[in-house]
């Protein structure tokens, strides 16, 4: 009842000088704001880290062909011919921990259904691949190894290239036609049939992954078949993108890694200083990469944070200097009438708090509201948590006690007969 | 020494140390004032009489010498102490009065009880509606200051004063900013508060409103020099029947 009295008393006092007021709060607005901001984004940004972990599978790890640092200056990744077969074979013969593999190979080309035709990605890869990358199916088969051996024309088709294609018809046992001219990324040439056309069957409809959250990649834009098929029949190679790798563990991420680099280097022949031929990353290191552009934003908005949570707090401590010269005619009656030093400097305090959290509670819908134009013009997620609203709003009130502080004290050491002949 | 006193006052010093000169602001004073009693202090400005209303309202403490107010002894209290004493004790009456602005009647009464230490809180209302009552402002509860005429207001700030049920009332130039018919009325709100047996201490340099008290007390220079009971005291009733009667007379001359 007090404290409430108190707080009563704090925003009249303040409603006296909204105009003031409202000066004062805008760092506080500012910083709090930020801070949500900020944390939104952090939040945002992990979940969409989260999910795209999720879509991509338990546990994996790529090897790509070349370095994908160097990628552009000697090797171009995926582009060297340095992963193979044998690679894989080796792979699956030495390293333990080791679940599933996969070779890949991908080639983006024409595909051609009826009179509909789309590009998309044509991605080879064994029986395993499925369940490294958690494909689930909404109709139909995944092909089978008989199909890996045969390298026969069947396909398993993804969401957005069956509705380009089929536009919400059934697509099991239909035939599509893969153009043969390359359109890129495959390498190797194209072999006889250059100009020409594939027939695929389509066996089997994948359920939607979705796009990949802040990026263009679209999961669901593609037509799985076997490796065997795109490397005899449409590349002509015996090149690997990459490896997808299923550890059996989380914890033997590191281990794996250490140990395909060890077997990759000995059976490439590079020795010493020079650099590896293949680039092993896991899935964690990819979703990282991707939020860079979220991090730096987030270290530009957290430092403002700070600078306007500490201006905020100057501008209050001002104000708050001011209004205990303006009302030392005030603190001398209730002085006077048996106000202890400490309820003089609660009062103040409480009036500092009450700026601070009313500029908290505005910053606080501020932020939220430049969350949501971050995500509606740069398509960044964001996720504005209550445990964000709390830490914020406790920041602000953190602000206004530190910066309070002061000039309440000074109010409590005011002497009784001063104040009240102060004019 | 009576045990009864409400205001017992032993040799009491006040020096203001300037640094390079000491003023003897108050010059080893004794009185005594019982239960009941309607105290006027005067003097001239620089007698040292704000001085002594200070030093016997708590709000600064003698150099030396005793003070015991309701049996306390406040010489040795600390701030929170004093400040405790103050509202409990004693109610203050001021000459600008004081009161909170753009703040209710009603809230400017309950400020002391918001500051009291042992309080039924639930009763802050009524307590303050009845003191407001019992000086005939009952029915400006919802007032701001600003709306109010400087005897309403002075009144408010008696009914302020009221509210914690003190053992005196002090009251420093309590007329001071009022027109003369007006101080009348306040005198009489402050001698028909006495005749219920509330003890008032008022510092003024008005003679004729003196008059209106049962004791003057007269200092110079830091001492006493008087100490008289009043006699042919006046009556605030009889006095504003009188002035009435004048202004009757007036408006029935020709114009």
């Amino acid at each position: 009842m007090r404290f409430l009295a108190a707080f009563r008393i704090a925003f009249r006092a303040l409603l006296r000088n909204k105009l003031r007021a409202i000066l004062t709060m805008l760092g506080v607005i500012f910083g709090v704001g930020a801070v949500i901001t900020t944390v939104s984004l952090g939040d945002g940004a992990r979940i969409m880290v989260q999910a795209q972990i999720a879509t991509m599978g338990e546990n994996v790890m790529l090897i790509f062909a070349g370095d994908f640092r160097r990628g552009g200056v000697s090797f171009g990744s995926g582009s060297s011919s340095t992963l193979t077969l044998e690679d894989l074979t080796a792979i699956r013969r030495e390293v333990a921990g080791v679940r599933n593999a996969s070779p890949e190979v991908r080639t983006s080309r024409q595909v051609i259904a009826g009179n509909l035709n789309t590009s998309t990605q044509i991605i080879g890869a064994s029986t395993e691949y499925f369940t490294i990358r958690s494909w689930t199916l909404k109709d139909g088969d995944f092909f089978s190894e008989a199909d890996i051996n045969g390298a026969t024309k069947v396909a398993v088709i993804g969401q957005t290239a069956a509705k380009a294609l089929f536009e919400g018809g059934s697509a099991i046992g239909q035939v599509v036609r893969v153009s043969m001219g390359g359109g890129g990324g495959g390498g190797g040439g194209g072999g006889g049939n250059a100009g020409g056309s594939i027939p695929f069957t389509i066996i089997g409809e994948l359920n939607a992954k979705g796009s990949s959250p802040g990026s263009s990649m679209d999961y669901d834009d593609c037509l799985i078949i076997p490796y065997t098929t795109v490397m005899k029949r449409m590349l002509n190679s015996t090149a690997l993108r990459g490896i997808n790798l299923q550890t059996e563990s989380m914890e033997m991420m590191p281990a794996v890694a250490g140990a395909l680099t060890n077997l990759l280097r000995q059976t490439h022949r590079i020795t010493g200083a020079r650099p590896d031929d293949f680039t092993i990353r896991t899935q964690e290191e990819m979703a990282s990469v991707m939020n860079q552009t979220q991090e730096t934003m987030r270290s530009l908005l957290g430092g403002v944070a700070v600078v306007s949570l500490l201006v905020g707090g100057i501008g209050i401590m001002n104000i708050m200097l001011v209004s205990v010269t303006e009302r030392t005619r005030e603190i001398g009656i209730r002085m006077a009438l048996g106000a202890r030093p400490r309820d003089v400097m609660a009062q103040f305090l409480i009036e500092a708090v009450a700026l601070s959290c009313t500029g908290g509670f505005m910053g606080i819908v501020a932020g939220m509201v430049a969350s949501k134009v971050l995500t509606q013009l740069n398509g960044w997620p964001t996720l504005t948590s209550p445990q964000t609203m709390l830490i914020a709003f406790i920041c602000s009130a953190v602000v206004g006690i530190f910066f309070g502080f002061y000039p309440a004290r000074k109010a409590s050491k005011l002497d009784p007969i001063d104040a009240l002949r102060y004019e | 020494m009576n045990d009864h006193a409400v205001i017992s006052l032993q040799g009491i010093h006040k020096i203001y140390d300037t640094g390079e000169i000491k003023v003897h602001a108050v010059n080893n004073v004794s009185i005594e004032i019982q239960p009941g009693e309607f105290v006027a202090i005067m003097g001239a400005s620089g007698s040292g009489k704000s001085t002594m209303m200070n030093v016997i309202g708590c709000l600064d403490r003698a150099t030396s010498g005793n003070y015991l107010l309701d049996g306390v002894n406040v010489n040795d209290l600390d701030r929170d102490e004093l400040a405790d004493i103050r509202n409990e004790k004693i109610g203050f009456v001021f000459q600008g009065f004081n009161l909170l602005a753009r703040t209710s009647a009603l809230e400017n009464v309950e400020l002391p009880m918001l500051y009291a230490r042992k309080r039924k809180r639930k009763d802050m209302g009524e307590k303050a509606v009845a003191a407001l009552e019992l000086v005939g402002l009952g029915n400006r509860a919802d007032h701001t200051p600003n709306r109010l005429s400087g005897g309403q207001q002075q009144r408010v700030a008696i009914a302020r004063a009221l509210v914690n049920d003190p053992a005196l009332i002090l009251a420093d130039e309590p007329t001071g900013n009022l027109d003369s018919k007006t101080s009348i009325e306040i005198m009489g709100v402050f001698q028909k508060l006495n005749d219920q047996g509330i003890t008032i201490i008022m510092v003024t340099h008005e003679l004729d409103i003196a008059r209106y008290t049962r004791r003057n007390i007269v200092m110079r220079d830091g001492r006493i020099v008087t100490d008289i009971q009043v006699e042919n005291r006046l009556h605030a009733e009889e006095e504003l029947a009188k002035l009435n009667k004048a202004a009757e007379a007036i408006n029935m001359l020709p114009s």
